[in-house]
C-alpha cells in the first residue's frame, strides 16, 4: 500500500492535472463542509434548548398549588389549595422521590442590609433538597442542610450576585445580614447556571421563615428530584401526588386547576428524542450530500480512466498489471477525497468555531455553541476514506478492464 | 525465438465476424531482423498485436522464447510483456506529461527497480540513443525523430529478448527513417530480435527477412539472399 513511487506517479499525473483535480475535489470538499455545518448547527440547536434547561436539574417534577374549579364534597370551586407540611412529608415518603423541598417566597420587604449596605433580592424560604433541584453549587462555605431546617437556625446562603452588592468582595461568611430587620448568619454563597435572576436572590431554611414571617406550616411550591426514574415511573409519580393532594385537600382529583404539575422528566425526554430524530434526520442528509459528492468524483474518475485509456494502455504494454493499474486509480481518487474532504472538515469547523465566538453567550435563544465532537470528526473521515475508495472502485475496475490493443488505438 | 501454429484470429462486430488470421505458421529465430509486409487490412498488425501478446488469438499455437502463450491472465501478460518485449509504436505512444526520462524509465517502475536506479539507467540509455540534453523535455517539446528514439529509448530499457516495431517510421520524413532504420540494425547487432511491421518497401528491404500477408495469411516469405531476385522481379513487373 505505501509504495513511495506510486505515490510520486499519483503526484505527478495530479500536478499534470490541477484543474480536473480541483473540480472533482471540490465536490467531495462541499458534502463535507456542509455535513460539518449541518452537524454543527444541529448541535447548537440541541445545546441551546439544553441550557435552557440548565437552570434545574433534569429529572425535576415541580408541584404548583392553585385553586379548585370543580365543586366536590360541599365544597365550592374557587377555594385556593395551600400546601402544608403534612404534604411535604407525605410526599418525601413517596418512591423514588430523590431530595424534595418546599418554596415560597418573603415578598412583604425584600431589602437587605449589610452595615450601610442595601439591596432589593429575592428572598426564598426553602428545604435543603432545593439545592439539588436548582443545580446549585456553592463557591464559598455550604449551602442550608436539615439542622438549619430542624434547629429553626436564622441562617442564609445567598447567591453570588448579592454577595458582591453587599459585601463587595469582603468574606461573608459568618457575618449578619439584615432580612426584614432581622439579623441572618451568611453560611454561604452559591452559584447557578440558571443565570443572572437565579443568583440574585439568598435562601433561608422554610422552617425559620414559617416561625419568624408568620406563615404558620405553609411549604408553598413542592419540587422535586426523582433520580432515575424512568418518563413512566414519573407520569405515575404526578398522577400519585395529585389523587393524594386530593385526598388531603378535599378536591376533585378530576380537576385540572387545583394543583399544575410540571414534569421536567416528560418534557427533557420530549426534547432528546426530538433531537435524537434532528440528529438523524441530519446524518441522512449529510450523507445524501456527500454520496452525491460520491457520484460527482466517480463521474470524473471515470472521465479520468477514458482520458487516460491510452496512456493505460501504454503502461500495460509496458508490462503494468491490471492490480497496478486498479490501485493507481484507486488511490489517487482515495488520496483526492481524502485531501478534499479534508479541506472540507476544516472549512466547516473554522466556519462553525467563527459563529460559536461571535454569538452572544447571553440570550442567543435556541442556539449555543455550535460545534463538532471528535466522534463526529472520525466518523466523517472514516466515510471520506470509504468515499474514495467507492467512488474510484468501478472506474478502477473499468480501467482495469482496458485491453491495451484497444486502449492503444484510441486516439 | 518466435513460433507460430495455425493461428486464426476473428473480430466479431455486432453480428459480423471478421475473420483476421487465416492460419498463419510462422518461425523466427533468435537474433534475426525481420521485417511484416503487408496492404492495409492484411492482419499485420493483428499479428504483431498477438505476438506482443496485446491481443489473444483462437485457434492455433504461439510459443515465445519456448513458452506456451495462451488464454493468459493479463497479470502474467503483463509480466511476460515486461521481460521479454520491447514495444515500439507509429504514435510514438509516450506519456505527454511525463519528461523523457521518465517516460524511458517507466518499464522499470514495472520490475520494481528503484526511483534513483531506474533513472540512472533511463540516463544511460537516452545518451546512448543521443538524447541526454533532452532527458528533462516533455515529449510535445521534441521532433518526430526524436519523439522515436525515445520510444525506441524506453523498449530497451527492460533488455528485452524481442523489439516489435509497428510502422515505426509511419510517422517519420525518409531520411529519418533511414536512421531509424540504422538504429534497428545496431540494436539488432546486440543480439536482440527485432520485427518491424511496415508497409514501405525500403523500409523492409534492410531487413533479413521479409514476411508478406495477404488476406490473413502469409503470401511469401522472403531471406535476405533472394531479396536481389525479389528486388528485381519487383521493378520487372
Amino acid at each position: 500500500m505505501f509504495d513511495i513511487d506510486k505515490w510520486q506517479e499519483i503526484y505527478s499525473t495530479i500536478n499534470k492535472n490541477k484543474l480536473r483535480t480541483f473540480l472533482t475535489g471540490f465536490s467531495v470538499a462541499w458534502g463535507i463542509f456542509m455535513l460539518i455545518i449541518l452537524l454543527g448547527s444541529g448541535y447548537g440547536l440541541e445545546n441551546g434548548v439544553r441550557k435552557e434547561f440548565e437552570g434545574d436539574a433534569e429529572n425535576t417534577i415541580w408541584v404548583n398549588q392553585g385553586v379548585t374549579s370543580i365543586s366536590y364534597k360541599g365544597y365550592k370551586p374557587g377555594r385556593y389549595i395551600e400546601f402544608k407540611n403534612e404534604d411535604y412529608e407525605q410526599t418525601k415518603k413517596l418512591k423514588d422521590v430523590e431530595t424534595i423541598s418546599g418554596r415560597f417566597n418573603f415578598w412583604e420587604n425584600k431589602v437587605l442590609s449589610y452595615n450601610n449596605e442595601y439591596g432589593t433580592f429575592e428572598i426564598m424560604c426553602i428545604h435543603p433538597g432545593y439545592g439539588t433541584v436548582e443545580n446549585l453549587t456553592p463557591t464559598k462555605g455550604r449551602f442550608l442542610n436539615d439542622a438549619d431546617i430542624s434547629e429553626r437556625r436564622k441562617v442564609t446562603a445567598i447567591g453570588k450576585t448579592v454577595d458582591e452588592a453587599l459585601f463587595k468582595g469582603k468574606n461573608p461568611i459568618g457575618e449578619y445580614i439584615k432580612v426584614a430587620g432581622i439579623p441572618f448568619k451568611v453560611i454561604g454563597v452559591f452559584e447557578d447556571p440558571g443565570g443572572d435572576r437565579d443568583i440574585s436572590r439568598i435562601y433561608i431554611p422554610i422552617s425559620t421563615a414559617q416561625m419568624v414571617f408568620n406563615r404558620a406550616d405553609e411549604v408553598g411550591t413542592i419540587s422535586m428530584t426523582v433520580g432515575d426514574a424512568s418518563v413512566e415511573r414519573s407520569k405515575e409519580m404526578v398522577d400519585q401526588i395529585k389523587k393524594d393532594m386530593a385526598q388531603r385537600h378535599h378536591f376533585d382529583p378530576q380537576d385540572q386547576r387545583a394543583v399544575f404539575v410540571w414534569n421536567n422528566v416528560e418534557n427533557y425526554m420530549k426534547f432528546m428524542t426530538l433531537f435524537a430524530n434532528i440528529r438523524l434526520f441530519i446524518w441522512i442528509i449529510g450523507i445524501g450530500t456527500i454520496i452525491a459528492g460520491i457520484v460527482g468524483v466517480s463521474n470524473i474518475m471515470m472521465i479520468v480512466v477514458k482520458e487516460r485509456t491510452k496512456e493505460i494502455g501504454i503502461r500495460k504494454s509496458m508490462g503494468a498489471t491490471p492490480g497496478s493499474i486498479i490501485s493507481l486509480i484507486l488511490q489517487e481518487s482515495i488520496l483526492i477525497t481524502a485531501f478534499a474532504g479534508y479541506i472540507g472538515l476544516v472549512l466547516g469547523v473554522g466556519l462553525l468555531e467563527l459563529v460559536a465566538r461571535n454569538l452572544p453567550s447571553e440570550g442567543g435563544g435556541y442556539f449555543a455553541n455550535p460545534e463538532v465532537n471528535m466522534n463526529v470528526a472520525i466518523g466523517a473521515t472514516l466515510i471520506l476514506i470509504v468515499a474514495g475508495a467507492l467512488a474510484g472502485f468501478v472506474p478502477a475496475r473499468k480501467a482495469a478492464a482496458v485491453k491495451p490493443v484497444v486502449a492503444l488505438r484510441d486516439e | 525465438m518466435i513460433q507460430l501454429k495455425a493461428i486464426h484470429k476473428t473480430y466479431t462486430t455486432g453480428s459480423n465476424n471478421l475473420h483476421v488470421l487465416k492460419g498463419i505458421d510462422l518461425e523466427i529465430g533468435k537474433g534475426e531482423l525481420v521485417s511484416i509486409m503487408g496492404s492495409s487490412g492484411s492482419g499485420k498488425s493483428t499479428l504483431l498485436n498477438i505476438l506482443g501478446i496485446l491481443d489473444n488469438y483462437d485457434e492455433g499455437e504461439y510459443y515465445l522464447n519456448g513458452e506456451l502463450i495462451r488464454n493468459m491472465n493479463e497479470k502474467k501478460a503483463a509480466h511476460y510483456r515486461n521481460l521479454l518485449i520491447g514495444f515500439v509504436f507509429q504514435s510514438f505512444n509516450l506519456i505527454s506529461f511525463k519528461n523523457a526520462m521518465e517516460n524511458v524509465a517507466l518499464p522499470l517502475y514495472y520490475q520494481k527497480v528503484s526511483r534513483k536506479k531506474r533513472n540512472l539507467q533511463a540516463m544511460e540509455y537516452l545518451d546512448r540513443l543521443g538524447l541526454k540534453d533532452w532527458a528533462l523535455h516533455l515529449p510535445n517539446e521534441l521532433s518526430g525523430g526524436q519523439k522515436q528514439r525515445l520510444a525506441i529509448a524506453r523498449a530497451l530499457i527492460s533488455k528485452p529478448k524481442m523489439i516489435l516495431a509497428d510502422e515505426p517510421t509511419g510517422a517519420l520524413d525518409s531520411q529519418t527513417s533511414m536512421e531509424m532504420m540504422d538504429l534497428f540494425k545496431e540494436i539488432n547487432e546486440t543480439g536482440i530480435t527485432v520485427l518491424i511491421v511496415t508497409h514501405e518497401r525500403d523500409i523492409a528491404a534492410k531487413t533479413q527477412r521479409i514476411i508478406r500477408l495477404k488476406d490473413g495469411t502469409i503470401e511469401s516469405i522472403v531471406s535476405n539472399g533472394e531479396r536481389k531476385k525479389w528486388l528485381e522481379e519487383q521493378v520487372m513487373a
